[in-house]
């Protein structure tokens, strides 16, 4: 019984950081604009809120700073995908890059380290804070999707931007406040990486989590719930492969492809019963 | 196409208007070139102010950048032994592309390939030059490319996007080479993670073999010259044999594909395959022309890299072997900033390329295209799950 | 009420609007006619605030006036129902109506106050509508009430309808019409753009008749006639006639027998050309049987949505054998399971798509790579062992054939087809399916979007294929265009045959009855194909 409160937890707290970026990846993707570039705002997140904290010492202002970060970084992949109708998944792809280079590049000059930060103490975390957070997120992210004008808007703007359009709303606009929550969002999720779970940052710490959090959108068909169900799984498989290290007797290797086998498997298996939003990925144009 | 001129589509230009003048191909060859030239330039001034934040002089930098590079003959030999396996993942990296699909998997097809190659030729040590060194580029050719069939087929009939699927075999891919080298073919007692040596029979001869004068002990070797002239038969594949044609119809339009009788997930697996073969030669310069072994984590990201020389070059080949060499230079350039600076480490290089590959992808399209990405492949009804 | 004065508005090279100037008096309803490239939808899109004019005003209520976004225009009370509906189709239609202009607070719209207010109106204008149903599910009749109740609910005061009655039959216009008098009559002000002359003088008060980007009349209806209206139009005296030798049709090519399709998964690319939508049933295929014989035009007319597309795609060999049931034969063959396009393509069934941007070009390929879409992997295209390479100069040789033979403007191999015009893309295709040359020829929409050059040229070529023995089978939403060239004329609805008639002699009543599935004197579907079988034989 208690091995199992235990794995469960262990199941929430690894799937945390996965909410967090595909409930970013919901604004971003509802509004119609792909953003593959989750991985990438989680380690700007990770990184900010790292160095601010041990700075400040503060994970508050860690958080706030990763939050700043993730914005001000998801922007420039909306400016990319909306103002010079960039294709997405390429621009996406850029940001990544950028930040498997500029942590470890700044990381080195601030504190002669290849890769990573210094430790923060253990006084100066945040372990519970960012799990209230993404799980208080799923039903305020049902309830703005589906109860208020704003979140209405966001969807007309996904599926037929040019009937939003003619409906007169600005879709430039709902797509920028969209794409900046996704970058708000998956920053949490990366900050909780390394002022939550861990102390510290560590060069490409995300390990791909950004891309299972869209696996995962995918797989929840773009709804909020369905969305932390599928999060969850992808904890358990997380959660499982850590178990296992200390007691299989399988390769290492083998345990640690776990979550990313199962990633490809949920793709292929079930991705033909979700439809994305219509107007995902295509840029609009407004011809005034 | 109808009265209505939705604001997507602009209209057609009606009968009576002038039809627009041919572009001179002068013209349209500075046009190609001026747009990438410009997102370089652009990518050197943000790392430029990058490298001012971090407390260093950037011209400075540059200077030793491109100095180290270009020097002779360890410069330019360097610079040259880097661009080659861009040029293979460049090219891998284009030809997905021109069928519509972004291959972010190269990394983990050359590493599967560099794997392959290694068993190859450590348990066929035993085999004549002329029978071990095809068989070994056979296999980094055939397993490079069945690693990159697979996403191929799921995305062709699962319907799961290769951006994701190839990423996710990335790590895959790393796992299981790192887990056969260190458990059935390492050295014993060897410290490294890597594996015995292959036979002699698997090298590929260094340019200083041949060339008098250049230093044996830079490791450009012959691969230099496969790269090349896997660049010319990529041109010839993809423009001049009805197979590219059918790839590169898919990519620009999976729905006139089909109505001209080309199996469009046939295509999808096709150019998987051939990018995933191409990014599999990789292995040959660095397994057989380099190493003389699987090293572990060899790779600094040629596969992430290659992307960056695909969109810089247009995935065009001629554009991939200038934008690889470009890279090579920033490779080769970027270990040196690292130890003579007192802050910039070769990470800037990282960093200049994402800055470089945000700057054509939001150029080309700005400026109405040329950049032979696919539109369309998402998004369109009837084509479920492509979608990320 | 709403005026516009000499607004020009270019979009690169193109000149859409040149000084356009008219103005629309209250509570009239105010007719725009022209062809198709004319320029109407621009001038109104402005009038909307969708473009903004290069130069030139507008003018609402005497006050002249700027507006950035539809989002002005809407203030100034001014609605627009688009051809092409501007609908969420995963939103209901209360939603759809409110998109924009939600009512209650940032934090909770208040939906059931909308869904009053939604039936409030509806009563008022007879516009009948379940608020609650997603719009997916509804019929184009239905989408265009929602269209309409949208901008009623922002209290537009003029409405501006572009080509609202290209999607629905002769009865269903007639109901739209009276909706439309009856907003007359309640004050408001409506704009109809149509290319229908009979539209015009049915419910027209003024009407501003436009060509090649300018007007060229303003006129009173009462005060003119479908001819002169005409003659304005084309710019010449003469209608647009096709003349014709009787048929002399010969042995059945092709045999339809019970086509219908199973499921809806696995269609390619069926969701993606169908242009109208009629809720899920109306998609697919239930049942359809027709014969078409060798030196006859056999036309199929019907509400766009209705099958058409999905018909003319199983012909093709685009769709999915397994999502197939039925039997298709040319010349006695079995075409159903065995072959896709390019076997289809092989047996001499050639093929101009509806969608010619998406389906019939690579827009981003040459013309001469698009000359050989569909036989570029066999001889003569293809040279060496296993026909491998490219042909260059073989290429080279069709593509300035087809180029010089069916006056493709410009003719210049080596130009993307993105860069020619509608017309011209469309010449580029029937030059390519031509040259096959096709034994039976699927063709749908021939002339959508085509100059009236253009529309001739296209209209004697399909003449001259069945004069030559060729097969065709002939869709269009064009009445006009697919009775004047069909020697028989089915109406498809619902998936089905919903009658056969002579075109010569059907009435447009008798046609629009079969078009709603209302089929008065024709027969059930199973059993007219299976006359039309007998007559084939």
């Amino acid at each position: 019984m208690k091995l199992a409160t235990l794995f469960l937890f262990s199941t929430i707290r690894l799937a945390t950081p996965l909410l967090l970026a595909a409930l970013g990846g919901l604004y971003s993707e509802r509004a119609g604009v792909i953003n593959i570039a989750l991985e990438g705002l989680m380690l700007a997140g990770a990184f900010t809120a790292a160095v601010v904290t041990h700075a400040a010492h503060s994970p508050w202002a860690g958080l706030l700073a990763g939050i700043a970060a993730g914005i001000a970084i998801a922007l420039v992949h909306a400016l990319a995908a909306i103002r010079f109708k960039a294709n997405q998944v390429v621009s996406g792809t850029a940001i990544n890059l950028l930040f498997a280079g500029l942590p470890p590049l700044l990381s080195g000059a601030l504190f002669r380290s290849a890769g990573a930060t210094p430790q923060i103490p253990r006084g100066e975390l945040l372990p519970l804070a960012p799990i209230v957070i993404a799980f208080l997120l799923v039903p305020l992210t049902w309830y703005v999707l589906y109860r208020t004008p704003f979140g209405l808007r966001l969807r007309a703007v996904g599926e037929n931007p040019e009937a939003a359009d003619t409906a007169g709303i600005a879709v430039a606009r709902m797509r920028y406040v969209a794409v900046g929550l996704s970058g708000a969002l998956a920053a949490v999720g990366g900050a909780y990486l390394s002022i939550g779970q861990s102390s510290l940052f560590t060069r490409n710490m995300t390990a791909g989590r950004g891309f299972i959090a869209l696996a995962a959108l995918i797989f929840g068909k773009w709804r909020p719930v369905e969305t932390m169900l599928a999060c969850l799984l992808f904890g358990f498989a997380e959660a499982l492969s850590i178990q296992m290290q200390g007691v299989a007797r399988l390769p290492v290797q083998f345990i640690q492809i776990i979550p990313y086998v199962l990633t490809i498997v949920v793709l292929a298996g079930f991705i033909g019963h979700s439809r994305a939003p219509s107007a995902l990925g295509v840029p609009y144009q407004e011809k005034r | 196409m109808s009265d209505n001129e939705g604001p997507a589509a602009a209209p057609p230009p009606p009968p009576s208007s002038p039809p627009p003048p041919p572009r001179s191909r002068l013209a349209g060859g500075w046009r190609a070139v001026a747009s990438p030239l410009a997102a370089v330039l652009a990518a050197f001034v943000v790392g430029g102010i990058v490298v001012v934040a971090i407390g260093d002089d950037p011209i400075e930098t540059y200077k030793l950048l491109l100095g180290s590079a270009l020097s002779w003959p360890d410069g330019i030999g360097y610079t040259l032994f880097y661009a080659t396996p861009l040029i293979f993942t460049g090219l891998a990296v284009a030809v997905a592309f021109r069928c519509g699909l972004f291959n972010i998997g190269a990394e983990g097809q050359l590493y599967i390939a560099a794997f392959a190659t290694a068993w190859t030729g450590i348990t066929f040590a035993g085999l004549s030059p002329w029978l071990l060194a095809p068989l070994a580029c056979l296999a980094a050719v055939g397993s490079g490319a069945a690693w990159g069939a697979l996403p191929g087929v799921l995305k062709a009939r699962f319907g799961a996007h290769e951006v994701i699927t190839t990423i996710m075999l990335n790590f895959v891919a790393v796992a299981m080479a790192s887990y056969l080298t260190q458990y059935h073919f390492r050295k014993e007692g060897d410290p490294i993670l890597e594996t015995v040596p292959i036979g002699a029979g698997a090298h590929v001869a260094r340019l200083g073999h041949f060339l008098p004068g250049f230093p044996e002990r830079i490791p450009l070797n012959l691969s230099f010259f496969a790269a090349l002239a896997a660049c010319v038969l990529v041109y010839a594949f993809l423009w001049r044999t009805r197979w590219g044609y059918e790839i590169r119809a898919t990519g620009e339009s999976p729905l006139a594909a089909q109505y001209g009788g080309i199996s469009t997930g046939r295509q999808i697996v096709l150019a998987m395959a051939v990018s995933g073969g191409l990014a599999g030669m990789v292995a040959i310069n660095e397994v057989m022309g380099y190493r003389y072994r699987y090293y572990d984590g060899f790779s600094t990201g040629y596969g992430f890299t290659g992307i960056a020389v695909a969109l810089l070059g247009r995935n065009h080949p001629v554009g991939v072997v200038l934008s690889a060499l470009l890279f090579g230079v920033l490779l080769r350039g970027g270990l040196f900033v690292e130890i003579f600076t007192e802050h910039v480490s070769k990470d800037l290089v990282l960093v200049l390329e994402a800055v470089i590959i945000l700057f054509v992808a939001a150029e080309a399209l700005f400026r109405g295209g040329g950049l032979g990405l696919p539109r369309g492949q998402k998004a369109r009804p009837g084509t479920p799950g492509t979608t990320l | 009420m709403l005026e516009l004065r000499n607004v020009t508005k270019r979009f690169g090279a193109v000149l859409a609007n040149d000084r356009v100037s008219l103005a629309v008096a209250p509570g009239t309803i105010h007719a725009i006619v022209g062809e198709n490239g004319a320029g109407k939808s621009t001038a109104m899109r402005i009038a909307y605030g969708f473009y903004t004019p290069d130069q030139g005003e507008i003018v609402v209520e005497g006050k002249p006036v700027r507006m950035a976004s539809p989002q002005d225009a809407i203030r100034l009370g001014i609605g627009m129902v688009h051809q092409h509906f501007m609908l969420v189709e995963t939103m209901t239609a209360a939603e759809n109506i409110v998109l924009g202009a939600e009512p209650g607070s940032a934090l909770a719209f208040d939906l059931a106050g909308a869904e009053a207010r939604i039936a409030e109106l509806s009563r008022e204008f007879s516009l009948a509508i379940d608020p609650a149903a997603p719009v997916e599910r509804l019929s184009v009749g239905q989408r265009q009430r929602v269209e309409l109740l949208k901008a009623l609910y922002r209290r537009a005061r003029v409405l501006i309808l572009d080509e609202p009655t290209a999607v629905l039959t002769p009865q269903e216009v007639e109901g739209l019409f009276a909706i439309l008098r009856r907003m007359r009559g309640q004050g408001k002000t409506v704009v109809i753009i149509t290319h229908k002359l009979s539209e015009v003088m049915a419910i027209s008060d003024r009407v501003t008749v436009m060509r090649d980007g300018r007007v060229v009349g303003n006129l009173e209806t009462r005060a003119t006639s479908a001819a002169e209206l005409a003659r304005l139009i084309v710019g010449r005296d003469v209608l647009l006639r096709v003349v014709k030798a009787p048929a002399r049709p010969g042995a059945t090519v092709l045999a339809v027998r019970g086509l219908r399709t199973v499921g809806v998964e696995g269609v390619e690319g069926v969701g993606g050309v169908g242009g109208g939508a009629g809720g899920d049933g109306a998609r697919r295929l239930d049942g359809v049987s027709f014969t078409v014989r060798a030196g006859e035009i056999v036309g199929i007319a019907g509400v766009e949505g209705n099958g058409q597309t999905e018909l003319i795609e199983a012909l093709a060999g685009l769709i999915e054998p397994a999502s197939l049931a039925g039997e298709i034969e040319l010349e006695g063959k079995d075409l159903l399971r065995a072959r896709g396009a390019r076997g289809r393509r092989e047996m001499g069934i050639a093929h101009v798509p509806e969608d010619r941007q998406r389906r019939g070009l690579v827009l981003a390929f040459d013309l001469a790579e698009n000359s050989i879409l569909g036989v570029h992997y066999r001889p003569p295209v293809t040279a060496g062992p296993g026909a491998v390479w490219l042909d260059r100069a073989a290429i080279g040789r069709r593509a300035r054939q087809i180029i010089a033979e069916y006056d493709v403007r410009p003719p210049d191999p080596s130009l993307a087809a993105r860069a020619l015009s509608g017309g011209n893309q469309q010449k580029l295709i029937m030059g390519r399916e031509m040259t096959l040359p096709p034994r039976l020829l699927l063709v749908a929409q021939p002339t959508r979007g085509v100059d009236i050059g253009g529309i001739e040229f296209i209209h004697r070529r399909l003449l001259a294929l069945r004069d030559a023995g060729g097969a065709v089978l002939l869709v269009s939403a064009e009445l006009e265009e697919v009775t004047a060239l069909a020697d028989r004329l089915l109406v498809m609805h619902q998936g089905r045959i919903a009658g056969e008639v002579d075109p010569a002699r059907a009435s447009q009543e008798e046609i629009g009855l079969l078009m709603t599935g209302g089929g008065g004197r024709a027969a059930p579907a199973a059993e007219s194909g299976q006359r039309q079988e007998e007559a084939g034989q």
